[in-house]
């Protein structure tokens, strides 16, 4: 189960609106190994893609080295599907390789609604967990 | 000749947990066949089987991406760093 503040969920969601049509991305670090989200960091989508996203290579470094420097990692990473629903493809299966991360989507295709899920992926094997919003 | 050399999470079982090891090498393609025969099963995780340097990875030298130092031919000297980077990619298709 992903738990996260409302705080957080809604700024995921406000990133995710405000990079529409293209998609979002970036991620909430926690102290390693506790599993709790405490850092919002948004990041730059370098492919400026409606269907793909990235980070910029050196933003990624910039980013890990950061963390290892707080005794953080990835609890979430997050990025937007804008014309399809919030579960992951089959690209995001292959790049994802962070085994303790919560994978979260979100869907902006619906003007009204934000569909937001989150999902553990391992090994190639997708794993939707609920999300708790605190 | 010792170069350091960053593992990332995913990586750590081929390591024993180790979040950095020792290697040594001239050029990056042969850091990674050393990093290879004590770490057996990592360069397939790195280079793919055409042998080029695979999508899913980014491998720093010195905080630069070697895909604009010479990819696997960098030239590696004593006390360089290596760091080794899951790519965080993705996309609706």
């Amino acid at each position: 189960m992903l738990r996260l503040s409302r705080e957080f969920h809604d700024a995921i969601v406000a990133h995710a609106r405000q990079d529409h049509p293209d998609e979002a991305c970036g991620v909430i670090a926690g102290p390693y190994g506790s599993d709790e989200p405490t850092r919002f960091i948004p990041m730059l989508n370098a492919a400026r893609s409606p269907t793909f996203y990235e980070f910029d290579s050196a933003d990624l470094l910039a980013l890990y080295k950061e963390m290892d420097a707080n005794d953080e990692e990835p609890v979430v990473i997050y990025h937007s599907h804008t014309a399809t629903e919030a579960y992951p493809s089959r690209t995001d299966i292959s790049y994802a390789s962070e085994p303790n991360a919560h994978y979260v989507l979100v869907s902006t295709r619906e003007e009204q609604s934000t569909e937001f899920r989150s999902f553990r992926i391992v090994d190639g094997l997708v794993t939707e967990e609920p999300v708790e919003v605190v | 000749m010792a170069i350091d050399v960053k593992i990332p999470t995913i990586l750590r079982t081929y390591t024993g947990g180790a979040k950095s090891v020792e290697a040594n090498g001239a050029t990056l393609s042969a850091l990674i066949d050393d990093l290879d025969a004590n770490f057996e099963g990592l360069k397939g995780r790195l280079i793919t089987d055409d042998g080029s340097l695979h999508r899913f990875v980014n491998i720093y030298v010195n905080d630069e991406d070697v895909r604009f130092l010479g990819s696997l031919d960098t030239q590696l000297a004593d006390g360089d760093a290596v760091t080794i980077l899951p790519a965080v990619a993705g996309g609706s298709r």
